[in-house]
């Protein structure tokens, strides 16, 4: 579906909004500039499906938007129960915003298992639809509630909606052929009707989804239709709902473009895809299932038509080992885990250092150590990724910043793994696989040439006069070694783990040939060409925030707010932190102060501070979620007046 | 050995995407310029020369050719082969074969392995090669013993092996890698010694040409840790009566004279070692390597005794024609195309809900 937005003024429906106006139901309309919701409740309850279709709804709407779903690692965990409750988090505007939000004013709780772990979180005032049908007396004793929240008192001042969410959808889709657990299933589309309703969100998106995903069950699709419709309609003519809201489009938040919404592993999987025609090499994966990467598999899976061929291997090992041996062979090769799968690849990643061959290790990192928080974000594989392998075995590791800018990354990995031939990491997280956020769609020739050149020929020349080729003879310039492919006659040649002679590539136990090698192989990554560093900082501050990866987004927020507050704060993000840009020294020295915000116990700054000698300041969260914006501008400020 | 190796689709299926080789090879064309580093008297030396003078018989393109190793002593074969070669770390040279394999159906890949990267520290990767049916030619030298190492008990070691890590006696019951094989669903399974060139050669030849993964196990004679592992296999007079020579259609018969046969235990089901008597000889088995069921050919495999080697048949036990796992995967990348046109970046990036804003 596309619809174009050409100001805030011009809406999706033609009219022109004013502060406050009357809508055909005689109801009123309010503006707002942004909206934070949160859809929660059991895990079966489809509250992630739901999300995603409002985010579509807000995103085809043309409002930025950063999403946060939130689930537990149980499939179904025990129905009713605080561990069971999976919700999304949907942060939308009329203006550019980077984050999904730190409180939401609207909580949708479809049960009281929904409701207490969520409730903390709300600000006074934000209004609360719950469903009544599942506050029994059992379901409310089961997650503590000696007596009824609804009724005791205990949300005064929030602006509470009870709606029988369940028994609704029953009734309106009494014309059905369906039993009453059937049809209760549609209670989160009714919910999504009435959230489309309270914020003018268009709806013939989700119709058209909801006939597309049952498209074999059309009885079904017709149903969770009628159940959204029913939604939306309760919405328009039931008194509790007295009021609507209007958040225009961002339209000046966005350059002209075509845009969608996407998630950050999807955009990962299309970065492979364009790395692969931009290389014009096929592309390969090789992968184990692992929460939260798996879906980049799932995805490139489903494109062998561009060529790709995906291998889901018997183990982690041989999910990289694969892909290494395609690499040998001339594929863009790609092997996608978390952080255990990092460490089961470890002596693999250490082959394909020795062998100088591109390689594309991602790791979408979750909680850890060991199983830790497989559905939760946390940055903690810093380390593992810059030094968890034997020996000195240097790798360049490069971090995407948010959802969308996993494509550019994942090209921006791609060109060093090519240019370099070494193994590259590619540092996403749970937080941004999962999150989403618009994302103007490139044309193919904004994208980088990532044309590569296989050996051909001899290389080199012998005292004697014969020409011979000679695998580890180094482009003088970027030390990378030539990429020469099974099936060019008279380049046959044998490399291995084992320490090779400089130029020929022949074991060698030579100890100066080894501290050579270790030596020249530490300088190819040392000097890879990366750009500099950009600062923001228009007020000459003292302070410099520094982060890497997906914080950027609470960062970026959190320095916004202090200086509408009338504080200075410089920042700067790091996409390569191996190597680092050329000027992040002459950066980090610049400053009186520099603060460090990790979601890992300082992993950045033990590297900057071992390598610039400069007392630089962390700020941690392990708690498996992303930063606060608040939270990090308390922080940052603390750091300021400190 | 009464098969050959073009019968059926083998040789036409298994390397037709591979490139012949211009002019006529000889072994030299196979021999790199490093120098040999095994234990003199090695029985890898053996194995090397075999696969170097049969090399030139399948005529292809030798820089179509590559060899992907573990670690152990016999990992290092890659360096002395004239062809393209990955030494790579220990156990994962069938996985690595296997991307090379799937994503380069123009490569004839050979995988070089032995008892303890194969079955120990890289069972997992064998079992899974074996059971897709990648097209690789798995070659594992089994010397019952860790060389590189310096010798501890191996995978396949007997029970009660003193080793210098098991002063007692070691403790494991050993695998039998052709019955693991067959177990593991392998297409083909076959086993052959390093001392009996012509032998391995052809146990070598019907390998190339099978379609899919080919498992060849290679007894071979670990002369400074385990000497003489395989001797009652080698002694003409001993080998008489303990190795059993499997041909595809022919009696299952050996001994001197041909006296003993194997017959199927009628109570039981199972195979049994029987002197052959007028009376019993048509119930001698036939060897059938391309039976659908791996059944007999898992049987065939337990023949042997574990401690003495007795009864220990050779040749090929399984080669059947199964679905080839690169082919397939090539056939789906085909179908892909045809089903959805050849992948087109723009209209895959503009997917999904997308809007617009002019400036």
């Amino acid at each position: 579906m596309t619809s174009q937005v050409s100001s805030p003024a011009e809406q999706a429906d033609g009219a022109v909004v004013g502060e406050q106006r009357k809508a055909a139901g005689a109801k009123d309309v309010r503006r707002l500039d942004r909206v934070i919701i949160r859809f929660a409740g059991d895990s079966g309850d489809g509250m992630q499906l739901t999300g995603d279709r409002f985010t579509s709804e807000t995103a085809s709407f043309g409002n930025d938007l950063s999403t946060l779903p939130n689930f537990p690692a149980e499939i179904r965990a025990p129905a009713g129960t605080l561990p069971g409750v999976s919700s999304f988090q949907l942060h939308f505007a009329d203006h550019d915003i980077l984050t999904p939000g730190d409180a939401p004013n609207v909580l949708v709780a479809m049960n009281p298992a929904a409701l207490k772990a969520n409730v903390a979180d709300l600000p006074r005032g934000a209004e609360i639809i719950v469903n009544t049908d599942e506050f029994t007396k059992r379901a409310m004793q089961k997650v503590g509630y000696d007596s009824s929240p609804l009724e005791d008192g205990s949300l005064d001042g929030y602006s509470l909606h009870p709606v029988p969410l369940t028994t609704l959808t029953v009734e309106a889709l009494k014309e059905f052929d369906l039993t009453r657990k059937e049809a209760e299933r549609s209670k989160n589309m009714f919910a999504l009707g009435l959230l489309s309703w309270m914020y003018h969100r268009p709806t013939e998106g989700t119709e058209k989804f909801l006939r597309s995903k049952f498209a074999r069950k059309p009885d079904i699709a017709e149903a969770n239709i009628a159940a959204f419709r029913a939604g939306w309609n309760f919405g328009e003519t039931t008194e509790d709902f007295a009021v609507s809201y209007e958040v225009a489009p961002a339209a000046k938040a966005f350059p002209p473009g075509t845009y969608r919404n996407i998630s950050g592993n999807l955009a990962l999987a299309y970065g492979l895809i364009a790395a692969s025609r931009q290389a014009d090499l096929p592309l390969f994966l090789g992968s184990y299932p692992i929460t939260p990467a798996s879906d980049i598999l799932h995805e490139l899976s489903r494109h062998k038509n561009f060529g790709v061929r995906t291998f889901q291997a018997e183990d982690e090992i041989a999910g990289i080992g694969a892909a290494l041996g395609a690499a040998f062979g001339g594929s863009l090769a790609v092997t996608t885990t978390s952080g255990p799968g990092v460490a089961l690849k470890s002596e693999t990643i250490g082959l394909a250092v020795s062998l100088e061959l591109p390689l594309l290790i991602v790791d979408i990192q979750r909680g850890g150590p060991s199983t830790g928080l497989p559905t939760k974000t946390e940055q903690a594989d810093l380390l593992q990724a810059m030094y968890g392998r034997n020996g000195e075995a240097p790798v360049p590791v490069v971090a995407p910043r948010t959802p969308a800018d996993c494509f550019d990354a994942a090209l921006e990995a791609a060109r060093i793994a090519l240019a370099y031939r070494t193994p590259v990491f590619l540092l996403s997280d749970g937080y941004l696989a999962n999150g989403s956020e618009p994302w103007r769609i490139p044309e193919l020739d904004e994208l980088p040439d990532l044309a590569v050149q296989f050996a051909q020929g001899p290389n080199h020349t012998l005292d004697d006069g014969t020409e011979v080729f000679w695998p580890y003879k180094r482009d003088p310039r970027t030390l990378a070694r030539p990429w020469a492919v099974p099936g060019t006659p008279g380049l046959e040649h044998r490399i291995g783990g084992i320490e090779k002679q400089d130029g020929t590539g022949n074991i060698s136990y030579d100890p100066a040939n080894h501290d050579f090698m270790v030596r020249t192989r530490q300088a190819k990554v040392d000097g890879i060409d990366v750009p500099d560093l950009e600062v923001d900082d228009p007020h000459g501050a003292k302070t410099l925030v520094l982060g890497w990866g997906s914080t950027y987004g609470p960062i970026t927020a959190a320095v916004r707010r202090l200086r509408a507050a009338g504080e200075s704060v410089a920042q700067a993000h790091l996409r390569h932190l191996n190597p680092f840009p050329g000027n992040l020294g002459e950066v980090v020295r610049r400053y009186d102060k520099v603060v460090v915000p990790e979601m890992n116990l300082g992993q950045l700054a033990t590297l900057i501070r071992a390598k610039y000698l400069v007392d630089a300041t962390s700020y941690n969260q392990v708690n498996g979620m992303p930063f606060k914006a608040e939270q990090l501008a308390t922080a940052l400020k603390e750091a300021i007046d400190g | 050995m009464a098969e050959t190796s073009t019968e059926g689709t083998g040789t036409i299926e298994a390397l037709s995407l591979v490139p012949k080789a211009e002019g006529r090879q000889s072994m030299k064309d196979f021999k790199s310029d490093q120098e040999v580093r095994w234990c003199p008297g090695c029985g890898d030396y053996a194995v090397l020369a075999a696969v170097q003078g049969f090399m030139p018989e399948l005529g292809l393109a030798k820089e179509n050719i590559v060899f992907v190793s573990g670690i152990g002593c016999s990992s290092r074969f890659p360096y002395y082969m004239n062809t393209y070669g990955m030494h790579s770390i220990h156990g994962r040279a069938p996985a690595i074969a296997t991307g090379l394999a799937t994503s380069r159906r123009d490569l004839s890949v050979w995988v070089v392995t032995g008892d303890g990267d194969a079955l120990s520290i890289g069972g997992n990767h064998l079992i899974h090669a074996l059971r897709r049916n990648v097209n690789l030619k798995i070659l594992l030298f089994n010397n019952r013993i860790y060389g590189l190492t310096k010798g501890q008990y191996s995978p396949t070691s007997e029970v009660g092996k003193i080793t210098k890590s098991t002063p007692m006696g070691s403790l494991d019951a050993p695998f039998n890698p052709v019955s693991l094989a067959i177990g593991a669903e392998a297409s083909f399974v076959a086993r052959t010694v390093d001392s009996d060139r012509k032998h391995l050669t052809e146990v070598l030849r019907q390998a190339a040409a099978h379609p899919g993964t080919a498992l060849v196990e290679i007894y071979q004679n670990c002369n400074i840790f385990n000497d003489g592992a395989f001797e009652v296999l080698k002694d003409r007079q001993q080998a008489e009566e303990a190795v059993i020579r499997l041909e595809h259609g022919e009696p299952i018969r050996f001994g001197h004279g041909k006296t003993k046969g194997v017959v199927r235990d009628r109570a039981t089901g199972d195979l049994k070692v029987v002197t052959v008597t007028p009376e019993n000889e048509a119930e001698i088995l036939v060897h059938d390597a391309r039976s659908a069921s791996p059944t007999t050919a898992f049987a065939l495999s337990r023949l042997a005794d574990p401690d003495t080697l007795h009864h220990t048949p050779i040749g090929v036990f399984r080669s059947v024609d199964r679905p080839v796992y690169d082919t397939q995967m090539a056939d789906q990348l085909d179908t892909a195309v045809e089903q959805h046109g050849k992948g087109d970046l723009a209209a895959l990036l503009a997917g999904g809900d997308t809007w617009t804003v002019i400036g």
